[in-house]
């Protein structure tokens, strides 16, 4: 057996999923599409006393839009956001960046809400959740909350997501007129996790920049928006000064750890090329 | 232990499992069908794909109960009698493989990229192999095996 014993409860409604979180706190882990959660119970990383799984929750997988909000349900697999007109629509950056998230074994199965709650500092979606300012729908017993993606992030493998709570949803403003986007990242195969990358979404207004937000993966502890960055290009025009004024700036916004594909320093002079990049991109 | 129970290779099946039991291993220590690989049991190498109510995943990341009432397909699921599928066929001809420890995945990743795409081209077919790990080959026979293999289900 890889895994350590654990108890397995398919739960059917949201009642029976709170009572189980109330009753073992951190002793249990929600299973939800499992492409991480999996590995690390059959490495023994973790070893809970029940896995929930939510799988079967009704009516949590809809991917919708009002026009000015993509709602995307926390159970949707990466394959349904993958081919949602939806998100091709009203969230292109997420349609650029869902065929750089595994592959299709791990897309088939992984969920949005998934990778979201588990917030992996080198994983896409955390990114660009934070690139595109989304809200997230915690539910509770007793109601839900929703919390910005600015503040849902607070650390490694960090969430605002309390114990006894579920993440059941993201609301996603949808893109305006004039605006546009971009995504890199630079792994060893595709598919992989990225060594370093970047989701870029903002306008430009004749040749200057405005309303940038560029959230950046696998450069530092958690998803990371380059606030000192985006200072530096709002406002200003698009020419080699002031792509080279975000490049530094984010000496001030990143903090990459060294791990086996390189330094920090290296890491960090990555991202300011993916910068430039990617800005040429957004211009282009 | 609870029972778990699913079609597999379009036989009722049904076993008293642990909960921690992996599907690869209901596969394998259950039903006696070892042609689904263990590699990683990580969700990396891609041995394991099988299918699951017609999609490609990776049994080592999903829990035999969590197949409870699934339509698996396995490796052993494909060919007809001494008749290979097609695929398997074009993998024989093209020399697709040398240790043939990933082919079972490789044939049913492969298998779930022509029912989605039956003309793939070689970049497409070689992008999708990104989730199967071959530590023989360098993939070149692979993706020739695919091409063929999607040729001959072309008809």
């Amino acid at each position: 057996m890889k895994p350590a014993p654990f108890a397995y409860v398919r739960a059917e409604t949201l009642d029976q999923v709170f009572d189980l979180l109330d009753e073992y706190g951190d002793e249990a882990k929600i299973l939800a599409g499992g492409q991480s959660l999996m590995a690390t119970l059959n490495m023994r990383l973790s070893t809970p006393e029940v896995l929930i799984d939510i799988n079967h929750l009704e009516g949590l997988s809809d991917i919708s839009s009002d026009g000015d909000v993509l709602r995307i349900g926390a159970l949707a697999r990466h394959s349904d956001v993958l081919e949602s007109e939806h998100v091709q629509k009203h969230a292109p950056l997420i349609a650029k960046t869902m065929p750089h998230v595994a592959h299709q074994a791990i897309r088939n199965r992984g969920t949005f809400g998934g990778s979201v709650a588990f917030a992996d500092p080198a994983a896409e979606l955390p990114a660009v959740t934070r690139a595109l300012g989304a809200i997230f729908v915690l539910q509770g017993r007793d109601g839900q909350r929703k919390v910005a993606a600015d503040d849902f992030f607070q650390g490694l493998f960090e969430t605002d997501l309390k114990e006894n709570e579920l993440l059941v949803g993201a609301e996603i403003p949808a893109i305006k007129d004039g605006e546009r986007t971009a995504f890199m990242e630079l792994a060893r195969r595709h598919g992989d996790y990225a060594i370093v990358g970047l989701a870029v979404q903002g306008r430009l207004e004749g040749d200057t920049f405005a309303d940038m937000r560029l959230g950046f993966f696998g450069a530092g502890d958690q998803p990371i928006l380059a606030k000192s960055a985006i200072a530096a290009l709002n406002g200003q025009p698009n020419n080699e000064g002031t792509i080279k004024n975000a490049q530094d700036a984010l000496d001030a916004d990143l903090d990459p750890m060294p791990d086996l594909n390189g330094p920090a320093e290296m890491k960090m002079h990555l991202a300011r090329v993916l910068t430039k990049r990617a800005l040429a991109e957004l211009a282009a | 232990m609870p029972t778990v129970s699913m079609t597999v290779n379009g036989k009722s099946v049904s076993a008293e499992v642990e909960p921690r039991t992996l599907l690869v291993q209901y596969l394998r220590e259950h039903l006696g069908l070892t042609g689904t690989h263990v590699g990683c049991d990580t969700s990396q190498c891609g041995a394991c794909v099988v299918h699951v109510n017609g999609e490609s995943l990776k049994s080592c990341t999903m829990l035999a109960g969590q197949a409870e009432g699934a339509d698996v397909t396995t490796i052993e699921g494909l060919a007809n009698g001494d008749d290979l599928h097609p695929m398997q066929e074009a993998f024989r001809e093209n020399h697709g493989l040398q240790c043939g420890f990933c082919t079972p995945g490789m044939v049913m990743s492969a298998l779930d990229l022509v029912k989605q795409n039956p003309d793939p081209s070689e970049k497409e077919v070689r992008e999708w192999l990104e989730g199967n790990l071959c530590r023989c080959t360098g993939y070149h026979n692979i993706v020739k095996s695919i091409l063929a293999g999607a040729e001959a289900l072309r008809g």
